[in-house]
């Protein structure tokens, strides 16, 4: 029986290091297979190959039976793979329609007929149920719609295999839904699905097969029906995930206090945000992206300024103070976007872990800064979090890390600053498993350790695993308080729709 | 004499057209993302290589073709170095700029023997172009008729670069490489030879604006004749967005100032003064002039 897709006994080296080592993977007609696996495990490398980004060093790929061999992306979408790439490959000036259509519009006498493009995207939109609005401009279009376009541009190149790198990383829950729904509409039609995550619930509810990459091999090929997330986990880790630790109760002193906090510029952004965090507690922030919380964040660590209220760290005021006086102050930050905020990427690992170092008296003497004692520390940081940083280590362009590998760098250098208060937004954003679990774990015991966290992040599991208390944030405001025992996603997930829930009375700190 | 007539339109007509052309020609390589400083040589060598082909063939068209020839290869130099080599094209630019004055005059003493300025009376500058209808039309045909073939020609090449960039596939394509190259590339598009094909449209639009230099305005050839006009064609890029309708309005403007500085030394105002006005406007431009990247399509940015 001949497969839609077969690859076989792919291999791809780089010079030493065995990126796919006999991956092999069948796809059917009509079948999502997710690919999983931690960062480095090779999901990517094997994608670049099926689409002609890459070439194997040995193996081989059938379609339809018959072996084949892709120069570069053209020739695999010639032959009908489609790739939505995680971070998406648009014209934010250009239309939904143009957008679609590109490398492939319809034309007269080399005229572009965009009135065509739009009937063209319009019937295809239909077709697959996958709504857009083909004149609208892409920059307008938000992040859900975006992705759809992405898809959509796939199967208008006449896709019959479509692969979806990470696609849900950058949704919020809802648009989730609808991708996973899109996702089974296309199987239906016809279409088969490669879908490459490292998230398991979503993997459970939308795939028949499952294949786990870990190191470069697979480590086992599951029917959904015969498996399940612990089953996927220990495949995709090597090992057992270990519980987190026991959290001590703590009844600290207020260690944070944001004060009537109100942020306008064009139009409000915070509105008259009041909370607290105290000594050994975490406090998670949920929300949908774009209610607030990065204006909070930046308000507190000092990058925005506030039109009115106060903010008090450690008892002295910060309102409106620099970045560095606030950090004195107490408080470090793992900033919500690695690269605008966090890293700078033209330069070395060891320059962007020193950054927020440079002038304490260990490093830093008579305006010269003492390198080699600062690297140990480096060195301790990339040995305790597993950071993969390359051939010239510790001066690899940060750029050149994965963005897990980054990401763990920078919770590192911010653990590292053993402050009071810890501002974590997204920290386990685009990191593996087994980072996760340890970064949750050095949060964990940070907290217990008296100190306070404060946590944004758009993963409402995160959240409820670490939170001491949830505040939800809706346009600007904090729409709920609630506490651990009473949280649920449900209850969550209400609130950040803009929804009331029974039971949780406004506390403003 | 008067300060504003309606020859001084006229002359604006006549003045805009190397800007104009210009700075459709840097708007091309704007487009795909690369930001041509070497405007200023580009048209200069066009002014030169004009002349060098008119006296040697007697033909005003050969002399116009061969000042495009000889710039598309300057431009395919410049394409090399920037794209091939990948060297920084802000310094590339200037390479070019500075080569272009050196050779123009070194090759000035070379091929003519003469030192500082080239002119033979017996060659023919561009011929006037007399519309019919139009110039009997008492105010409009002071104003639009009369002028060499080349003027008309580069109002033509602004309206077919905006049915080329808005209207065609190719042309949409070049937008799309400007916008993102990353996600151009990863649809299969042919990047580079884009790139390529928008800077050698550059160059034969620069050496049609350094043709009607030497050969439109004067019939002569003098060291440094851009005198700045390529930058200034830089500056009216920018302020237009690189809309090809947009450079057309910008260039006015220049040209404008170009054609009153003229006017002004009629009225006794010292040469040096009056010739300031364009880059006077120029810097004036500079703050209004914002960066079109920064204002949309950061969309996909929002993670």
């Amino acid at each position: 029986m001949t497969h839609r897709l077969e690859m076989k006994q792919m291999t791809k080296k780089y010079g030493e290091f065995t990126a796919n080592d006999q991956v092999s993977l069948t796809l059917e007609a009509g079948e999502v297979h997710a690919i999983v696996g931690e960062n480095g495990a090779g999901k990517t490398t094997l994608m670049r190959m099926l689409y002609g980004m890459e070439q194997p060093t040995a193996g081989e790929i059938l379609l339809n039976g018959k072996p084949v061999s892709f120069r570069g992306p053209n020739d695999a979408i010639r032959n009908g793979i489609g790739m939505v790439h995680q971070h998406f490959m648009l014209f934010g000036e250009f239309s939904v329609a143009e957008n679609i259509v590109i490398g492939y519009e319809p034309k007269q006498a080399g005229f572009f007929r965009r009135k065509e493009a739009v009937e063209k995207v319009s019937a295809l939109s239909e077709q697959y149920r996958i709504p857009i609005n083909p004149q609208a401009r892409v920059s307008t279009c938000s992040v859900g719609e975006q992705q759809r376009v992405e898809i959509l541009k796939v199967l208008y190149q006449g896709a019959d295999i479509i692969v979806l790198d990470e696609p849900t990383a950058v949704l919020t829950p809802l648009e989730v839904k609808d991708l996973l729904q899109t996702i089974r509409n296309l199987a239906a039609s016809g279409k088969s699905v490669i879908l490459i995550t490292h998230k398991l619930q979503e993997v459970m509810e939308v795939s028949d097969r499952i294949t786990v990459l870990r190191g470069g091999r697979v480590t086992g090929t599951v029917s959904r029906h015969e498996t399940n997330v612990d089953d996927l986990a220990r495949l995709m880790v090597g090992r057992e995930l270990e519980e987190l630790s026991q959290r001590i109760p703590l009844e600290g002193k207020r260690l944070l206090h944001v004060d009537q906090v109100t942020v306008r510029e064009k139009q409000t952004l915070l509105d008259n945000v009041s909370f607290a965090v105290h000594h050994g507690e975490i406090v998670g922030i949920a929300g949908v992206s774009g209610n607030g919380q990065s204006e909070l964040l930046q308000v507190i660590s000092g990058l925005r300024p506030v039109q009115a209220g106060k903010i008090h760290l450690a008892g002295a005021d910060v309102t409106n103070k620099s970045v560095e006086s606030i950090r004195q102050a107490g408080l470090a930050h793992i900033p919500e976007d690695r690269y605008m905020w966090g890293t700078a990427k033209q330069e070395s690992v060891e320059e962007n872990a020193l950054m927020g170092y440079q002038r304490k008296p260990d490093y830093y003497r008579r305006g010269v800064i003492l390198r080699d004692a600062f690297r140990q520390v480096v060195r301790g940081w990339v040995d305790r979090f597993a950071i993969k940083t390359g051939s010239r280590q510790l001066q690899e362009l940060a750029g050149n890390l994965s963005g897990g590998n980054l990401q763990k760098l920078i919770v590192a250098r911010e653990l590292g600053q053993e402050t009071p208060l810890l501002v974590a937004a997204e920290p386990t954003r685009g990191v593996d498993i087994g980072a996760m679990e340890y970064i949750h774990q050095a949060l964990i015991e940070k907290r217990n350790s008296g100190d306070g966290i404060l946590l944004v992040s758009s993963e409402l599991s995160e959240i409820l695993a670490l939170s001491d208390r949830i505040l939800v944030m809706y346009k600007g405001r904090i729409a709920g308080e609630l506490a651990r025992s009473e949280a649920t996603e449900e209850k969550i997930s209400v609130l950040m729709a803009g929804g009331n829930v029974h039971g949780s009375d406004q506390r403003a700190v | 004499m008067e300060l504003l007539d309606w020859s001084l339109i006229s002359s604006t007509i006549r003045m805009v057209t190397p800007i104009l052309l210009a700075a459709l020609g840097g708007a091309l390589c704007a487009r795909v993302g690369i930001f041509n400083v070497g405007l200023e040589g580009l048209v200069l060598v066009g002014a030169f290589s004009a002349i060098v082909g008119n006296h040697f063939t007697g033909s005003l068209f050969l002399a116009i073709l061969f000042a495009a020839l000889v710039c598309v290869l300057f431009s395919l130099l410049f394409a090399y170095m920037t794209i091939g080599l990948r060297a920084n094209e802000i310094v590339v630019g200037v390479a070019i700029n500075f080569l272009a004055l050196g050779l123009t005059t070194f090759a000035l003493r070379a091929i003519f023997g003469v030192k500082g300025a080239f002119y033979d009376k017996e060659m023919a500058g561009l011929p006037k172009l007399d519309i019919p209808v139009i110039k009997d039309i008492p105010v409009l045909g002071d104003i639009f008729s009369g002028h060499s073939p080349l003027v008309y020609l580069a109002f033509i090449a602004a309206i077919v670069l905006y049915l080329f960039f808005y209207r065609t596939v190719t042309g949409f394509r070049v937008l799309a490489v400007g916008l993102s190259p990353v996600a151009a590339r990863s649809l299969g598009l042919k990047v580079t030879g884009l790139q390529v094909l928008a800077i050698t449209m550059c160059g034969i639009l620069c050496g049609v604006a350094g043709a009607q230099l030497s050969l439109g305005q004067v019939t002569m050839f003098t060291e440094g004749m851009t005198a700045g006009r390529g930058f200034i064609a830089l500056v009216a890029m920018m302020m237009g967005q690189s809309h090809p309708l947009g450079i057309l309005a910008s260039s006015f403007l220049f040209g404008l100032m170009d054609a009153l500085s003229i006017r002004l030394q009629g009225l006794s105002l010292p040469t040096q003064f009056t010739s300031m006005l364009p880059y006077v406007l120029t810097i004036i431009a500079m703050f209004f002039v914002k960066e079109k990247s920064q204002a949309g399509g950061r969309g996909q940015s929002s993670r």
